[in-house]
């Protein structure tokens, strides 16, 4: 199978010299859907910031088998889109247009073309219309697609999601959720939510402390308790089994 | 959490509001210099500029009292600075009063300074309520761009446009935790933990600075903004300086002409 990134040796320390990845070594398929899971502070978004040159540091990176360093920043930036976990972040504009065509501007596509892209990403998030509207007055599972079409605009190979679920309702959720798995790429996805993880990828890569802890198919990672257990992620469904066991909560009813 | 728009009122439909921004820019900015410009003497004058506003503003659809609220804003911080004026300018008196110790007295100089002040400050304010009520933000900023205002300014103006309610946010959320933990005690103790709020508050937008960076970085940005430009004077742009320009003259041309006299 044709790779789509492969990491070796990768190793990267906080500037206060806190151990953030430790010896990292993926590789991730052409067309996989790629679930990246761990505790808080298991080194899941600096991970991902290496896969597109934001972070550099020991070890090599190739995207599409070329090396990432200096000369092949650009081409791999548009090559591997990074949407950051807080849309307050990637969206930086004073209108939702702007956004969605900073980066076709800057890879200097003709107006048209830009045109064509941003109306194109804002229909594939199923956000129409929305390009006059200032990001700050949408609701959060608004802001969360449109920070996805700022780069589905960019029609990048691999598209890298840092949480996309977080702070979503169940409903803007899984209407997330299916949005994604209609988009045809290879997809890396940072979460600690299993279900999204169940629903969405093939492959789980278990982080913690920095260190590739297991990595295997979805299924046999979810069914495995005492791993999920032992890295602060417990197995879904077992809350839901617990509260309706007992039917009473932690709470004393008073 | 919601907050009341910026550029309250920009969507309404009317004819000042389809004009290309940069015309509502320049008009507003020679307002603002011929009304500076003005003796301060020539009370009628003053009172045409405001006719000149409050027909713009009856044109332009614009709720009168909100103009009026909006622009009684800046009012305190134009007392604060203009308000003694009148009690120290030497020149005529007007009046004085004994207050405990001392006696005061207002001058008619004085009087007349704060007048100048105020009224300047006022109308320009109100001028400027106008262009940010019929002026979508964003195209106010592409506007500014395409006047060639530097790309670094307008980037500055687009971020604060975009995260000054992000902010806001912020520290509402921090005062409710503060408060939901009893917030009270000395005074020393509370202006500490203000000041730590504070620092908070700088670190976060700090970090937060550097994230919209990496974001930026992600899509390609190399140091310098494009946009595309889709800003296009129309006949009515002309029309609309043209006579905007003969109003002003007039007025400033009376003023000179009764001046010289």
């Amino acid at each position: 199978m044709e790779k789509a990134i492969e990491i070796e040796n990768l190793s990267y320390s906080y500037p206060d010299g806190q151990q953030a990845l430790s010896d990292v070594n993926l590789a991730i398929g052409l067309g996989e859907t790629v679930a990246l899971i761990g505790p808080n502070g298991a080194g899941k978004s600096t991970l991902l910031l290496h896969l597109n040159g934001i972070l550099r540091s020991d070890g090599t990176v190739r995207v599409l088998g070329v090396p990432l360093e200096d000369k092949s920043l650009k081409w791999v930036r548009s090559k591997v889109g990074l949407v950051f976990q807080n849309p307050e972040d990637q969206l930086f504009s004073p209108t939702v247009f702007d956004d969605v065509s900073f980066g076709p501007i800057n890879m200097r596509y003709s107006e048209d073309e830009v045109r064509r892209r941003v109306s194109q990403a804002l229909k594939w998030v199923r956000m129409e219309g929305y390009d006059g509207r200032s990001p700050h007055h949408l609701s959060v599972g608004e802001k969360k697609r449109i920070a996805i079409a700022t780069i589905l605009s960019m029609s990048p190979e691999i598209l890298v999601i840092d949480e996309p679920t977080s702070n979503l309702d169940p409903r803007a959720k899984w209407e997330l959720i299916e949005l994604l798995k209609g988009l045809e790429m290879t997809k890396i996805v940072a979460s600690h939510d299993l279900e999204l993880v169940k629903a969405l990828c093939e492959r789980t890569i278990l982080l913690d402390e920095g260190k590739v802890v297991a990595d295997d198919s979805t299924r046999r990672i979810m069914s495995n308790a005492p791993l999920l257990q032992a890295h602060g992620l417990a197995p879904p469904g077992i809350i839901g089994a617990q509260a309706q066991g007992s039917g009473r909560g932690p709470l004393p009813n008073g | 959490m919601k907050h009341s728009f910026l550029d309250r009122y920009s969507d309404l439909d009317s004819f000042i509001h389809k004009l290309d921004p940069r015309t509502r820019f320049i008009t507003t900015f020679a307002f603002i210099l011929v009304v500076v410009l003005t003796p301060p003497t020539r009370w009628q004058a003053f009172a045409l500029y405001f006719a000149l506003l409050a027909g713009l503003i009856l044109l332009s659809k614009l709720p009168p009292l909100y103009v009026l609220k909006r622009s009684l804003v800046i009012v305190p911080f134009v007392l604060m600075i203009a308000i003694f004026i009148p009690f120290f300018r030497p020149g005529e008196v007007v009046g004085s009063y004994n207050v405990w110790l001392w006696e005061l007295s207002i001058t008619y100089s004085g009087l007349l300074v704060l007048w100048n002040v105020v009224i300047k400050a006022w109308l320009s304010i109100l001028s400027l309520i106008v262009l940010s009520s019929t002026t979508k933000f964003s195209e106010l900023l592409k506007g500014l761009e395409q006047l060639r205002m530097p790309k670094v300014m307008v980037m500055i103006l687009s971020f604060m446009y975009r995260y000054i309610f992000v902010l806001v946010d912020e520290v509402i959320r921090m005062k409710q935790a503060r408060d939901s933990r009893n917030f009270g005690g000395k005074r020393i103790w509370q202006l500490k933990t203000i000041g730590n709020m504070v620092g908070t508050l700088f670190l976060r937008s700090y970090e937060r600075g550097e994230r919209v960076y990496g974001a930026m970085v992600a899509r390609g940005f190399e140091g310098q903004t494009r946009t595309l430009t889709n800003l296009r004077f129309q006949a009515v742009d002309l029309y609309y300086a043209m006579g905007f320009a003969v109003v002003l003259a007039l007025i400033g041309g009376t003023i000179l002409l009764r001046w010289g006299s």
